[in-house]
């Protein structure tokens, strides 16, 4: 059990230090603390499972520090660092039992048969792994095999973390879910550090107490699922998190002003001192735009479709060339093709080259 | 894995029955024909029965004797060239580059052996092994070992062994290595979490992982080597004396050497049976392995 | 995953072991038999290419060559052609005796060739395709086609099932699915396949060598003859013997990727 810190991290898998284009992973500088539930989210090539490498010693860092509770680890070993992982296919050892499977780690460190036995047992009740302990590993189904995979993360009770790599990628919908609720479990049973990659924000904002968005190598925005929701540091997260993703237009911001095609929407702050030459947007999530009768001082946008979610309708609309969506109010009737947009003025946030800018009250 | 129950599968094999069948078929009845018969003079054949079978298996005739005294040297031949090559070949595989520029030359050379005709590879050691013009066996008498493949026994046991291994380790190199590139990286990472030693990821992971390789491995190996023929013949002729005889020389000697060929037909299928009854049980014993573990 | 300098250092020293019988042949061819028998030199003092010249100008020689290049690529074609549907149905299907069938093809691996080389010569007369590359590439099938049944077979059983079962679904037809979808998820296999074919049938010679005479006589044999005939030209010999391993040697410097990506004939 350690605090993770990572300073100026960075990685390049062709070695090339030197071209900072070519890295996986981005210089990061950041903190993961003891006993934490992190997501690490972000599409398919973000960086996410190099970053998880470089924390479990599978990859050395290009550059930068890795320290567990201050102790600098970069030059150990992946043996020597005391980390679980678990990869996103199963990995057993096909000659043994499920049980033998359990406590390999264990035995390879030297840990008295009675613990080993003990720990096995009970990692095995947790996972529903009891009854198959004595059967050879190689003749269960991918679930069960991915749940020994799973136990063998969890078994060691005195790592500094787990690193979960997609582990639930070859899981039926209906197990993952209960995996995932048990895995939360376990880890407030457990008491362990634990760091799961996934490119599935359900899954990540239902694990996690702190998700950590990744895009293109670098780490854009890092905290509660309510403040990626709320306030997200970078267009990338809006888009990525919440389902339709944030409104991002392009916008002409001016004081307490943004312009979009010709009309102008409130803002809460004021915004004097943008970066000169900057590519402006604003965002906005569909949640806080409702959808109102064509009104002069609206903006006016043309209606596509309504997608009714149940709970809740939203409008697929077009302000000039731009994509948009917007909340359709209960018991609102959509008038025709043309509907004004109300904006909430707290909710928009304004980008300069797609990282948030926080404006003066 | 579950498969379908599908007769009409036949067709998809009928046409390998077919080629098989036409070269297999009537040599096997043209030998059996021959074992239970006996030439009077040109053509002219009569039914001798199970007495060329009888002769065969009984040690105190000549021919048993031939028969069991070849059956005995092939048989530990074969054991020693397995005994050496199989573990050789999988340590060399363990060394060889995974990746980088010298995969592709260490490839190449190490299959160069196997590509080269038998009989060139039995002249190739019948110079190399020569102690006036040949390397090998310069190199042994220049160091005090009174070697000579043609004139001691040891020496051409020694040589047959030599140019075996030296023949066919890369056959069972190639086949391990290719097993055990097609490890998923995973295996190694999750190995160094759980802090398996060198030996047990190669005992745990790489092993299990090679056992279908290692089963064409061993098998070729044992069939080709329980058949060896043409480098024997070429380098030691068999001898000296009948040192180096194994079965398929032996045979040859009796079927067109002495024209004997009831003995030598008899001889031929006795040797045939042997060879798939080996290979039956370790078949066998192979496919129990397999259903097991996907029971 | 193997660290550390003794592994590379064993497996330099094999493949200098490895090499030197190799290197010896080829020292030979580029001495004369007079330098040859006059001592042991590790260096070629005065190095000829006088016998592979001869060889070239040879229309025997030059001939033979080709017959064993000819046969052999026969060989192959035929071998991974039937091998390839009957592999599909050892690795998808259950029926009615596919264990012995399999069983069977294998024993024809383990038929010792020197038995059935008499015989052999008695079917091929009779069937008038003595003395053609026909006979040696039809005869070199009984070996090759169980061989490339067996590799295929392992490498067919690590393609999911489920492929099948979605292209059944497409609408695709058997061998439709079989030659767009599952040859080239094999294609790794089928190169291997036809590795193993060519290398058995190109280095066998027994049956070669029984079911020819003239006209379709395969390189190997001719050297045999020229060493009866006029005593030991070792020279001659060697030129000869380095000249059979360039065909090897290109085919598997073809292949030399399929085995480097590697397999493990069933499912890891």
């Amino acid at each position: 059990m350690a605090r993770i810190d990572l300073v100026d991290l960075a990685h390049s898998y062709g070695g090339n230090a030197a071209d900072p284009s070519s890295y996986a992973l981005k210089p990061v500088t950041m903190t993961w603390r003891q006993g934490g539930a992190y997501a690490l989210l972000g599409p398919s090539g973000c960086g996410k499972t190099t970053l998880l490498n470089l924390i479990s010693g599978i990859v050395t860092p290009s550059r930068g520090k890795i320290l567990f509770d201050g102790v600098d680890i970069t030059p150990l070993s992946t043996q020597k660092r005391n980390i679980a992982q678990v990869f996103q296919f199963p990995v057993i050892y096909d000659t043994m039992t499920v049980g033998q499977n359990l406590a390999f780690p264990l035995k390879n460190r030297g840990v008295p048969k009675g613990e080993i036995d003990v720990r096995v047992a009970q990692i095995a009740k947790l996972l529903d792994l009891t009854p198959d302990l004595d059967r050879k590993a190689t003749r269960l189904t991918a679930d069960a095999k991915q749940k020994i995979s799973l136990g063998r993360g969890l078994v060691r009770s005195d790592v500094a973390a787990v690193l979960f790599d997609e582990p639930l990628t070859v899981i039926d919908p209906e197990l993952k879910w209960q995996l995932r609720s048990k895995l939360k479990a376990l880890h407030r049973e457990l008491d362990l550090t634990m760091i799961y990659v996934t490119h599935d924000q359900t899954e990540a904002l239902t694990f996690a107490d702190t998700v950590v968005v990744m895009h293109d190598g670098r780490v854009v925005q890092s905290g509660t699922p309510a403040e990626l929701f709320d306030k997200p540091a970078h267009t990338f997260v809006g888009y990525f998190i919440g389902s339709p993703g944030m409104n991002i237009v392009p916008a002409k911001v001016r004081g307490r002003e943004a312009q979009v095609d010709g009309h102008v929407i409130a803002l809460n702050r004021s915004y004097d001192k943008l970066p000169a030459g900057a590519r402006i947007e604003i965002g906005v999530r569909p949640e806080f735009v409702d959808v109102a009768a064509p009104a002069p001082g609206l903006i006016s946008a043309n209606i596509e479709r309504i997608d009714d979610l149940g709970r809740v309708r939203f409008a697929r609309l077009r302000v000039g060339d731009v994509k948009f969506a917007a909340r359709v109010p209960p018991g609102f009737s959509v008038p025709g093709d043309v509907a004004g947009l109300i904006f909430d003025p707290s909710r928009v946030h304004v980008y300069a080259d797609s990282l948030l800018i926080e404006g003066t009250k | 894995m579950k498969k379908t129950i599908n007769n009409r599968a036949w067709f998809l094999i009928a046409p390998v029955v077919i080629v098989v069948l036409f070269s297999a078929l009537l040599p096997v009845m043209t030998v059996v024909n021959y074992s239970v018969q006996d030439a009077m003079a040109e053509n002219h054949f009569f039914w001798n029965g199970d007495t060329w079978f009888r002769d065969l298996l009984d040690p105190s005739t000549e021919i048993g004797a031939r028969f069991s005294g070849a059956l005995e040297r092939n048989l530990i031949f074969s054991f020693v060239i397995l005994l050496i090559e199989v573990p050789l070949g999988i340590a060399l595989s363990l060394a060889l580059p995974r990746r980088g520029w010298a995969v592709g030359p260490s490839l190449v050379l190490i299959a160069l052996p196997m590509l080269i005709p038998w009989n060139v590879v039995g002249t190739m050691w019948q110079i190399f092994a020569r102690a006036d013009i040949g390397l090998f066996g310069a190199a042994l008498n220049g160091l005090g070992l009174n070697y000579n493949d043609t004139q001691d026994p040891v020496s051409a046991w020694f040589t047959i062994l030599v140019i075996d291994v030296w023949h066919w380790t890369p056959l069972v190199i190639l086949l391990s290595y290719a097993g055990l590139r097609a490890i998923p990286d995973a295996f190694y990472q999750a190995a160094r979490i759980d802090a398996a030693s060198r030996w047990a990821v190669f005992l745990k992971i790489e092993l299990p992982k090679l056992q279908r390789v290692l089963v064409l491995a061993i098998l070729l190996r044992f069939m080709q080597s329980f058949m060896i023929y043409t480098e024997p013949f070429v380098v030691t002729g068999g001898g000296p004396g009948n040192a180096t005889t194994f079965l398929s020389i032996d045979l040859v000697k009796i079927a067109l050497g002495q024209v004997d060929l009831g003995s030598a037909a008899a001889m031929s299928l006795v040797y045939y049976l042997i060879t798939i009854s080996l290979c039956w049980i370790f078949f066998t014993a192979m496919s129990q392995l397999d259903m097991l573990k996907e029971a | 995953m193997t660290r550390g300098v003794l592994p590379k250092l064993g497996l330099v020293l094999y493949l200098v072991c490895l090499f030197l019988p190799i290197y010896w042949l080829i020292n030979m061819s580029l001495r004369t038999n007079e330098d040859i028998m006059s001592g042991l030199v590790i260096w070629p003092r005065h190095p000829t290419l006088i016998k592979y010249f001869f060889i070239f100008h040879d229309p025997t020689w030059v001939h033979a060559f080709l017959v064993s290049l000819t046969y052999v690529a026969i060989n192959t074609v035929i071998s991974v052609t039937v091998a390839l549907p009957a592999a599909y149905a050892f690795s998808r299907y259950h029926f009615i005796g596919d264990k012995h069938l399999f069983f069977w093809l294998l024993t024809n691996l383990m038929a010792p060739t020197a038995v059935f080389a008499l015989p052999f010569f008695n079917l091929y007369y009779a069937v008038g395709l003595f003395d053609t590359v026909w006979a040696v590439a039809l005869a070199h099938c009984l070996f090759n086609v169980p061989l490339a049944v067996w590799i295929l077979e392992g490498f067919m059983g690590g393609v999911p099932r489920e492929i099948d079962e979605t292209a059944a679904i497409d609408g695709y037809s058997f061998w439709r699915f079989f030659v767009r979808i599952f040859l080239p998820l094999i294609a790794n296999g089928v190169g291997v396949t036809a590795f193993f074919c060519f290398m058995f049938s190109w280095v066998e010679q027994l049956l070669a060598t029984t079911l020819t005479a003239t006209k379709a006589l395969p390189f190997a044999a001719v050297m045999s003859r020229s060493y009866s005939a006029s005593g030991m030209d070792w020279s001659l010999l060697a030129a000869a013997g380095v000249l059979t391993m360039i065909p090897g040697a290109l085919v598997i410097w073809f292949v030399r990727n399929h085995i480097a990506k590697g397999f493990a004939l069933g499912r890891v």
